[in-house]
């Protein structure tokens, strides 16, 4: 009964913390409005969400934020360093092919996100069984490394938090 | 009201944040400029103008700490939509800079049995057609 009524309870707590967040302020009011919203749009939205994602290791989602977060900073400067000082004909732009080791459509998606937001790689095309991805990088005098950091850095994280 | 020092060392952080993030703002527009490929051109607007929408956006929040002592977390919302929204779009335009501008052929091999999802018709995707995702 309550698997029914509440498919996914981790949507429903960050639709409501995303509402009272929207409100800037929590109140009984905001609560009562989010917890509302936080019921309702997973019953409607139900179909697309066939399974339920596991997050094994909510403390290791932390520690996946930040990683990214001073990733992303650290590569800021790269990518302004490149674009600034380095003449375009210089820049070694190639696609690159991240075979993936995970399963599960969560982590996929995350992974791909993660490579578009650090900056120098964009993920472009994920192969059709859905096990490598297709990534563009802006200057990668070294694929591999790049495909390895990737993987060490980020893919591995997210395997230990969706299992 | 702040005493008059914390105000001036308010200001003048939040003065640096701004500058700092306006720079990677520029930089991104610049690249945009730049850069001669439009897969090289996605990079611009994805890539340096995260931190540059990231210094704006502190910068907002310290501000309304220093002036009205409360915390605003509406900026912590921007962040969160601004990392939702923007692989998505940079996945569609290359996607759609996939099909119109280029052939498989010219990417590298998947390493798998099947092409790239955009190319092939999907005869060769292992999900199920009732949806369920394949087994972990």
């Amino acid at each position: 009964m309550l698997a029914r009524l509440l498919p996914h309870p981790l949507l429903t707590l960050l639709l409501t913390l995303v509402w009272i967040l929207l409100v800037n302020g929590p109140s009984a009011g905001s609560l009562l409005m989010g917890l509302g919203l936080g019921i309702v749009l997973p019953l409607l939205t139900r179909s697309f969400w066939p399974d339920r994602p596991v997050v094994r290791a909510p403390l290791r989602v932390v520690e996946y934020g930040l990683v990214v977060l001073w990733d992303i900073c650290v590569a800021n400067v790269q990518v302004a360093y490149l674009v600034l000082f380095k003449r375009p004909e210089e820049l070694r732009s190639r696609f690159l092919v991240v075979p993936l080791d995970t399963r599960i459509p969560e982590a996929i998606v995350t992974l791909a996100g993660t490579i578009t937001m650090t900056p120098g790689t964009v993920s472009c095309d994920i192969s059709a069984d859905g096990r490598s991805l297709l990534v563009h990088a802006l200057d990668a005098p070294d694929p591999e490394a790049v495909v390895a950091t990737i993987k060490q850095r980020y893919e591995r994280r997210l395997l230990e938090i969706f299992g | 009201m702040n005493a008059p020092i914390t105000s001036l060392l308010g200001e003048a952080i939040v003065a640096l944040l701004l500058l700092a993030g306006s720079f990677f703002m520029i930089v991104g527009s610049f690249g945009l400029l730049r850069l001669p490929t439009l897969m090289q051109r996605l990079h611009a607007p994805t890539k340096a103008t995260t931190l540059g929408v990231g210094g704006i956006l502190i910068a907002s929040m310290l501000y309304f700490v220093f002036e009205t002592g409360r915390l605003s977390v509406h900026e912590l919302l921007i962040t969160l939509f601004l990392f939702l929204t923007a692989p998505v779009t940079a996945y569609m335009l290359a996607k759609a800079h996939l099909h119109r501008a280029r052939a498989e052929r010219e990417l590298p091999p998947t390493g798998r049995p099947v092409g790239w999802a955009t190319f092939d018709p999907g005869e060769g995707s292992d999900r199920s057609d009732d949806g369920s995702r394949p087994g972990r």
